[in-house]
């Protein structure tokens, strides 16, 4: 008995690949615009799973505390005494200067991030730099040991690379450069007695925000930020139901939409007229159903299996090409940099109800009308 | 044995086009026999046969296949019916294109969980015997009129059924085709099949293959001359 269910669900299967073979052209026409929404949708999903994580290492070891100075609502320098008050505040453990920043190269048209550990020290010295990874591989270098800067006068500034490091994040290290004190000071013709920001360190984890609201009391010009605000912000920010993936997710779920409606409105009259010859050679409404179900099945999962696989290489091998003019900002801004796959069965679970599960109902929903009327009107040609 | 006990069937019930289909027809077929019902188009032929093959329920009265009354059977035991002892050959033939011969003679047989292998063997002996196992593996479409009627007649019996049911079947043959029709009806009545055609086309009607003609007209079993034929055919041959 089971052997013979078994056979019968097999031979519906065997009909239903052949029925599939018949509109091969309309078919596969539908495949490819079905793989373009699950391979968008899965870009969308990778993307910004990948990125929060990307995001999360990058904050991991990022200060508990950072201060900025405002000036007119901007971001201004700091001046290096503000650090003797907030050492001065209970609960600090310590508290030093950062001096970083951002310069444009017109070779590569990418932001590089410069910074100097003054404090700790990179054991730099002046002349050499430390490169991220993904530096050398975009940097309008002419060869891989030294790079060329302009500096603020507009004379060129030759720095060599000491050493190439590379970290769990990418995105990290794609862009930053490391550079001795002196070197930042002459490209950018930094002022002595002050720093980009300053980093705090708190004793007991709890009292950071008390920290932060004294340092914000004590020097009223400053904004402390805390690594849990940048942290909240990020993970909204390339969230995939918030930010600009939400519409590039929009944008997808629609066109699926349109998909989807095209089909649920209706089945063309071969379709009907081929339920009918099914129901009146003795297929049960179920039979047909199943069969429309495997044919479904078998589209929809061609369909997922391969824009899954095209969405995957297209954010981690291909650095999500396609979407860089939607994120504008970001692709501009930072050189290109290849993204850890990360992605878990859940981010594929969604994926695949976002996208086989409505496709599978739009489907079924006219098949089941067609499949319940009865089959004599086969007999009386109306169909 | 097939009986029908006062089965009428109404369309559109309640509705201003509401159409008398047939009209309380009682009537009794034998088993192993060729039944023509005769009569115009809209006489109740067509409708006729779908209730006797379960494509559809009278609106009243009994149907009765040998001692099992049918009338009140869910649609699935219906299906089953329709599938197991029935086969249908239907006026515009119906056969799926884009499908081969082969495939389309196997549609019945889908939902039967046979072996694929089984299935095959049984189509193939059908198609040597309508002499159109050459065409097995070509599309549908590409066949003539008598071809596409030979690929029906094997596809109503895949599954052995021992009714077999056809609609007006030579509406769209020439007159060759259609004596080839009945000769190949007159082999399943010798196999002991029970055969049952709609039809006005006097080469089914007059065929010496043919039982008994059942008259027909608005609805109704005729009980005029007609009727008389009828009975005189039926006992002057196998009743």
């Amino acid at each position: 008995m089971m052997l013979r269910w078994i056979r019968r669900q097999l031979n519906l299967l065997d009909f239903a690949l052949f029925s599939l073979r018949r509109r091969k052209a309309r078919n596969l026409a539908l495949v490819l615009v079905y793989t373009l929404v699950v391979f968008w949708l899965g870009s969308v999903i990778f993307f910004s799973r990948a990125m929060q994580n990307q995001a999360g290492k990058l904050l991991k070891d990022s200060p508990e505390i950072l201060v900025q100075r405002l000036c007119a609502g901007r971001h201004e320098l700091i001046p290096l005494e503000y650090l003797d008050q907030i050492r001065a505040i209970r609960g600090v453990q310590q508290a030093r200067e950062r001096l970083w920043g951002y310069y444009y190269d017109p070779g590569s048209q990418a932001n590089y991030t410069i910074m100097v550990e003054a404090s700790q020290g990179s054991g730099l010295e002046p002349g050499w730099i430390m490169v991220g990874s993904g530096v050398l591989r975009s940097f309008a270098a002419k060869d891989q040991e030294s790079l060329t800067f302009r500096s603020y006068r507009g004379d060129f500034l030759r720095l060599r690379v000491k050493e190439v490091f590379s970290s769990d994040s990418e995105l990290l290290t794609s862009d930053l450069i490391l550079m001795e004190q002196g070197d930042f000071k002459k490209l950018f013709g930094f002022p002595e007695g002050f720093a980009t920001d300053l980093v705090v360190e708190v004793r007991n984890p709890k009292e950071r925000s008390t920290v932060a609201e004294k340092i914000a009391q004590s020097l009223p010009d400053t904004r402390p930020i805390l690594r849990d605000e940048i942290l909240r912000t990020y993970q909204a920010l390339f969230d995939w139901r918030g930010g600009m993936a939400l519409m590039l997710l929009i944008s997808a779920v629609l066109a699926f939409l349109i998909l989807a409606w095209d089909k649920a409105t209706g089945l063309s009259a071969d379709e009907k007229k081929e339920i009918g010859i099914l129901k009146a050679t003795g297929w049960e409404t179920g039979d047909v159903m199943l069969l429309k179900a495997l044919e479904g099945m078998v589209l929809s999962l061609s369909a997922f299996l391969c824009g899954t696989l095209f969405a995957y290489l297209h954010v981690f091998h291909f650095s999500w090409i396609l979407m860089a003019p939607a994120l504008r900002g970001w692709a501009v801004l930072y050189p290109r940099f290849p993204l850890d796959p990360s992605f878990g069965p859940g981010d594929l679970a969604v994926l695949f109800f976002l996208t086989v599960a409505p496709y599978t109902v739009a489907t079924m929903v006219p098949c089941w009308k067609a499949a319940t009327t009865d089959p004599d009107r086969v007999m009386r040609g109306q169909i | 044995m097939i009986r029908l006990v006062e089965v009428s069937k109404v369309f559109h019930q309640g509705r201003p086009n509401e159409t008398v289909a047939l009209d309380n027809i009682s009537i009794t077929l034998q088993r192993g026999l060729v039944t023509v019902f005769r009569g115009p188009s809209g006489s109740g032929k067509t409708t006729l046969l779908s209730l006797i093959g379960c494509m559809a329920r009278p609106s009243s009265g009994r149907i009765w296949l040998g001692e099992r009354e049918i009338t009140s059977l869910p649609e699935r035991f219906l299906t089953e019916l329709r599938r197991r002892t029935f086969g249908f050959v239907f006026q515009q033939v119906f056969l799926i294109s884009g499908l081969t011969v082969l495939e389309n003679v196997l549609l019945p047989a889908h939902p039967l969980g046979l072996r694929w292998s089984e299935m095959r063997r049984k189509a193939s002996q059908l198609l040597n015997r309508y002499n159109i196992q050459g065409k097995a593996g070509q599309k549908v479409e590409w066949l003539s009129g008598g071809e596409a009627q030979r690929v029906a007649i094997a596809r109503a019996l895949i599954n052995d059924p021992p009714i077999i049911i056809a609609d007006e079947p030579t509406a769209h043959l020439d007159s060759g085709l259609s004596r080839e029709f009945m000769n190949t009806i007159a082999a399943l009545k010798q196999e002991g099949k029970t055969v049952l055609i709609a039809s006005h086309d006097p080469i089914v009607c007059d065929s010496p293959f043919v039982d008994r003609v059942v008259q027909m007209r608005d609805g109704r079993i005729l009980e005029t001359g007609e009727q008389l034929k009828e009975a005189e055919t039926c006992l002057g041959k196998n009743l």
